[in-house]
């Protein structure tokens, strides 16, 4: 693109470049300001903020709870994610590839709002409605076909041969897995598990449904109360919060995106 | 290449299945096949009719049809569908991902990194960034265009729509912008070279070469945002779908409705009724992989 359309070309990205970055400025500087507002300004620097984090107990609280959800699908979806993937690789039955379709199609179908309806009245009736065990069995359902699907990928590209001898020494089929495949497949355990936390971490809309009580708030639904209810004097605690929530998020990513390519997780998120 | 040892027996195999099947039979697939019968009863959030709800037929689905707040939700769904996904997303993506395709400058991984961060950061966070970013009094939106002499705007009450839309063209851009870099890079770069020592302008050589060659792509990347961006619940934060249910579409309608007025089998009815456009959409998808594979 060297021609007399460059400079036109140069001023469109440039403006396109500051379109999206002007809305995460205030996510960098307001965290650090010592006088706080809803406006982008480099004023005094000051970490009074965060102190004023580490001291609210709601804030406290949120960051467990997030963990709790985020580490518990993590390891329901890894864990059932790979029984299941391996037996998808490994055994050859009819219908195999229309189940796993399947159920790709309806993890993309079932979404949004529309599914949290019938969701939110299962859960009522299982008398899971404001408990974290219910908003993790929601999210492994919904990552598990994702999971299963490259799991499943992941493994047919392991050599079968280290099984083969395993077998002949006469290991037991649960051993087989445990010693044998999911050690050679913890390269594509790790990106799920990863993924896995990751989505979970930044959903809002899920909790949001299902929780009803503050202690058991993940951080998504904390810092929209914080700003409904609370509002303009918490805004340090506010900006300095979502920093602490959001740099784990993007740490990951980049890390992932550098490692396997950007594509890998496109059809995962969301 | 098929190695004929039995590694695990079927019985196994059915075991190793067993819970994960059944954690998504319970939590994904039940639920959306229930909904269609939730959405022939009255089940409400909370007293009598949570418990006992009564099977009302079609009354609910009648009932949305007649309902004005429905179509509302449908007209401005539809314009934030073709605003912030067709427009937006989609076009802006394409766009740069044509614009960078040989870009050598720093300039190139600059905008990456901006808009995947942009769709990265956790959906509450981006949404106070943009309460910020459009206050009337503070928002650094203003802010600049107050450097240009020109008059602040209160953008969440006058021009809601347009600011969700906006907003939702940042959020979701990065996707399309990636998918369609990733299908330029196929192309042979001697079709393109042939092109420009011939002498086709940039816009010959992008409608007659790069365009031909990444329809497949283009049409996926569509109808994968319009699914996506016909689900999105973000607005939510930024306006609850005010003012005066202005930006109120189909996924806070169906929230309101469910959730705030606690008519959670009207609210079913109108579930049924985006899951099924939801299977249109995911139905068109696959015809459209088959057929670019055939």
């Amino acid at each position: 693109m060297r021609g007399k359309g460059r400079p036109f070309i140069l001023l469109a990205l440039a403006l396109i470049g500051i379109f999206f970055l002007l809305p995460m400025l205030w996510l960098v500087l307001t965290p650090f300001s010592a006088e706080p507002t809803l406006a982008v300004k480099v004023a005094q620097p000051s970490l009074n903020n965060f102190h004023e984090v580490a001291k609210n107990r709601t804030a406290l609280i949120a960051f467990k709870n997030s963990i709790i959800l985020s580490a518990g699908s993590m390891f329901l979806v890894v864990l059932f994610g790979s029984l299941a993937a391996y037996a998808l690789s490994r055994t050859r039955f009819a219908g195999r590839d229309t189940i796993l379709s399947m159920l790709l199609l309806f993890s993309s179908v079932v979404t949004g709002v529309a599914a949290m309806v019938p969701i939110y009245t299962l859960n009522s009736r299982l008398h899971l409605i404001d408990t974290h065990i219910g908003v993790i069995l929601i999210f492994t359902a919904g990552f598990l076909p994702t999971a299963i699907f490259i799991l499943k990928d992941f493994m047919d590209g392991i050599p079968r041969s280290y099984e083969e001898a395993a077998l002949v020494d006469g290991s037991s089929s649960i051993n087989l897995f445990r010693h044998v495949a999911f050690p050679l497949a913890r390269q594509g355990l790790a990106v799920i598990a990863v993924l896995t936390f990751v989505n979970t971490w930044s959903n809002f809309l899920v909790p949001f449904v299902l929780i009803r009580s503050n202690e058991k708030l993940p951080i998504a639904v904390a810092i929209y109360q914080f700003f409904t209810e609370v509002g303009i004097p918490r805004i340090g605690v506010i900006a300095a919060y979502s920093l602490l929530y959001t740099l784990p998020v993007l740490v990951i990513y980049f890390w992932i995106s550098r490692r396997y390519g950007f594509g890998f997780f496109g059809g995962i998120k969301g | 290449m098929v190695s004929s040892t039995i590694i695990i027996s079927r019985r196994t195999s059915a075991g190793f299945l067993f819970p994960g099947l059944v954690v998504i039979g319970i939590f994904m697939v039940f639920p959306a096949v229930w909904v269609l019968y939730l959405g022939l009863t009255d089940e409400s959030l909370t007293g009598i009719k949570s418990v006992m709800p009564s099977f009302v037929g079609l009354g609910n689905f009648i009932r949305i049809f007649q309902d004005r707040f429905f179509y509302n939700a449908l007209r401005i769904s539809f314009i934030f569908v073709a605003g912030s996904g067709w427009v937006g997303q989609v076009a802006l993506g394409l766009f740069l991902a044509v614009i960078l395709h040989n870009e050598k400058s720093w300039l190139k991984p600059a905008i990456n990194a901006v808009t995947v961060a942009a769709w990265i950061i956790p959906e509450v966070v981006v949404a106070y960034l943009w309460v910020a970013f459009l206050d009337h009094d503070f928002g650094l939106l203003n802010r600049v265009l107050g450097l240009f002499n020109l008059e602040p705007v209160n953008w969440l009450y006058h021009h809601a729509l347009f600011s969700i839309i906006l907003f939702n063209t940042w959020r979701g851009t990065a996707f399309s912008m990636v998918l369609f870099t990733a299908a330029i890079e196929t192309i042979p770069p001697s079709f393109l070279e042939t092109a420009q020592v011939l002498g086709a302008s940039g816009w010959r050589r992008f409608k007659d070469i790069i365009l031909p060659m990444i329809r497949p792509v283009l049409l996926t990347d569509i109808i994968l945002i319009t699914l996506w961006t016909f689900n999105v619940f973000t607005p939510f934060l930024l306006t609850q779908g005010g003012p005066s249910f202005k930006t109120e579409i189909l996924p806070i309608y169906v929230y309101r409705t469910s959730f705030q007025y606690f008519k959670l089998g009207y609210g079913a009815a109108i579930s049924t009724i985006l899951l099924l456009i939801n299977l249109g959409f995911a139905i068109i998808y696959l015809r459209a992989q088959r057929r670019s594979k055939a």
